[in-house]
């Protein structure tokens, strides 16, 4: 396999808790610079399958390939390339939002030297410089997120898995976030995956998405090769929205 | 080891800077000086005029100059400072949500518990030190005695058993915060935990020691006697308290021959021992209570290990 052009690579990837399928059969590529959009009604999966990639939870059957490296047996190297932002964000509270982030350099092997440069142009990117004394605890939802991304940043990762990153954001907060998650795709060279319910925005900026119901992929492609395989219309005339209900109300 | 040396920075810098350390360490430092102040003045007095017996030093832990010496308060209390180290290591970071970024992170996962049981063991280690230091300190200035080198060897060997003693609670504790999912739990839990050994085993002890053996009040034999007491002991040593007071009231008093409570001895042997009341080399202080230290050290390893394994085999969904 090519490592440098293919980030995500699974076959057959299945999880099962118990009798509980939560992931079926998942065969999935991504290629490399693309911002794939990860759909899916609650619970379909995406969660897990995302755990899976970077070996955090162990599948129940096939194997995934994530920057060249199988998560399940070299998870550090794989989490070495990965930025991960998950669902419930969490950082502590009492520490300043550069405290944080310094700790987060010190977990990933950055010489606290180099750290400090790093941090100010992460804080820089997501605007937060102003705000890096302040005790995280008294941070907005909003703030904490694109911390979370400045997290990421630091490491500079190839890939980076976004989590819903929209959730719970007002309108304002959330183009910002997706104005940054394009940002890191288009200047850093990031491949990104992201999940998220937030339609339109996942249609603005993804290449390519993956729809996912009930643990199994049912949908996967470009937008527009989707659009015309299953509504048969071109770009401008469909909304995502059209496309989804249209493979949700099939299954 | 990078890992575990960026969480061990990171929680050493947290358990400093935390008001519960501070208060903690305050009243701990208080209450020794209070009763090592006592028990200095209290020997001074004792000792008005005659020549101060030798290892006079060490009396300021041993004697109870206030309710209880200084050796004793460590015992019951010093659980206190591993517990509140240790109750929501886990489940904290979990609540918060910082458990799942530690583990997305490079670090290998068994990382981030063995540099929060080291941080803590690093913390109780420089509390404990620090407060020799000052109670030694005080001391010389009340008795106007400078410790000799086996008396500062003693109190050495007393602050590491101290260490492992107080470490065990801290892996205990770390050990609830991983089973329960609340802070509150995990606290009550411990102190329950605490509570049953410091105080409920001694009399649980008593009560089947008296129900397997009793003692006559009248006319006891003296087997019946024996046997109760052995009874009592057995039971007893199933409470890390019991074996850390007995071994460091051993180390720290070298005229303390055997941590038995009870010895038969026959008339030769018992006027020999009264004519010869030489001090202990350190040495043999320690081999008395040298099972015990084992014991000790065992238990605060299988605590840690236990808390381990449950970390490494939790499945990250439920982080």
């Amino acid at each position: 396999m090519d490592g440098n052009n293919v980030i995500i690579e699974t076959q057959g990837l299945t999880k099962r808790y118990g009798s509980i399928v939560a992931v079926e059969d998942l065969s999935l590529v991504v290629p490399s610079g693309h911002i794939f959009g990860f759909l899916g009604p609650n619970g379909a999966g995406k969660t897990t399958t995302i755990l899976m990639l970077l070996g955090l939870t162990r599948p129940t059957r096939g194997r995934a390939v994530v920057c060249g490296f199988d998560p399940t047996r070299e998870a550090i190297r794989v989490k070495r390339m990965v930025g991960y932002l998950p669902e419930h964000l969490g950082f502590y509270d009492d520490l300043t939002a550069r405290e944080n982030l310094k700790y987060v350099a010190r977990l990933n092997g950055i010489r606290d030297e180099e750290a400090a440069e790093k941090l100010d142009k992460a804080l820089d990117t997501v605007g937060l410089t102003e705000d890096s004394n302040r005790r995280v605890g008294t941070f907005s939802r909003g703030m904490r997120q694109r911390l979370g991304i400045a997290e990421i940043l630091i490491k500079e990762p190839r890939l980076v898995i976004l989590d819903e990153p929209t959730l719970g954001l007002d309108p304002e907060a959330s183009n910002r976030m997706i104005d940054l998650i394009q940002k890191l795709s288009k200047e850093k060279g990031m491949t990104v995956l992201f999940s998220s319910h937030f339609l339109p925005q996942v249609q603005r900026i993804s290449d390519r998405i993956g729809i996912m119901i009930r643990g199994r992929m049912v949908a996967e492609g470009s937008i527009d090769d989707l659009a015309k395989e299953k509504l048969g219309v071109g770009k401008e005339k469909y909304s995502l929205e059209e496309l989804y209900m249209r493979y949700f109300q099939e299954e | 080891m990078r890992g575990t040396y960026a969480v061990f920075r990171k929680e050493l810098a947290d358990h400093f800077g935390s008001y519960r350390f501070a208060i903690l360490f305050a009243l701990i430092t208080m209450v020794s000086l209070i009763m090592v102040y006592m028990a200095g003045t209290g020997i001074r007095e004792a000792f008005q005029g005659t020549v101060k017996p030798r290892f006079v030093f060490l009396m300021l832990f041993t004697s109870t100059g206030a309710l209880f010496s200084l050796v004793q308060f460590v015992g019951f209390f010093g659980p206190l400072i591993g517990l509140v180290l240790g109750f929501d290591a886990i489940n904290r970071e979990r609540a918060t949500g910082t458990l799942s970024k530690l583990v997305s992170q490079p670090i290998y996962r068994d990382s981030i518990i063995n540099g929060k049981f080291l941080a803590g063991v690093a913390t109780i280690f420089i509390m404990l030190c620090s407060i020799a230091l000052l109670i030694s300190a005080l001391g010389i200035v009340v008795l106007g005695v400078v410790p000799g080198v086996e008396e500062v060897l003693r109190v050495i060997f007393y602050l590491l058993v101290s260490v492992f003693y107080i470490s065990f609670w801290l892996g205990l504790a770390i050990l609830f915060s991983l089973l329960f999912r609340s802070t509150a739990t995990s606290a009550l839990a411990v102190l329950a935990l605490w509570i049953f050994f410091s105080f409920f085993v001694s009399l649980g002890a008593t009560v089947l020691a008296n129900a397997i053996s009793p003692v006559e009040k009248e006319r006891a034999a003296l087997e019946d006697v024996m046997d109760n007491l052995r009874i009592q002991r057995a039971v007893s040593l199933a409470s890390p308290m019991t074996l850390y007071s007995d071994s460091v009231a051993v180390i720290v008093d070298p005229l303390r021959k055997t941590v038995k409570p009870l010895l038969l001895v026959g008339p030769m042997e018992k006027l020999s021992s009264e004519r010869f009341r030489n001090p202990l080399p350190l040495i043999q202080s320690l081999l008395v209570v040298f099972p015990y230290i084992t014991v000790l050290v065992a238990i605060t390893l299988i605590c840690f290990g236990a808390s381990y394994a449950v970390f490494m085999l939790q499945e990250v969904r439920s982080l």
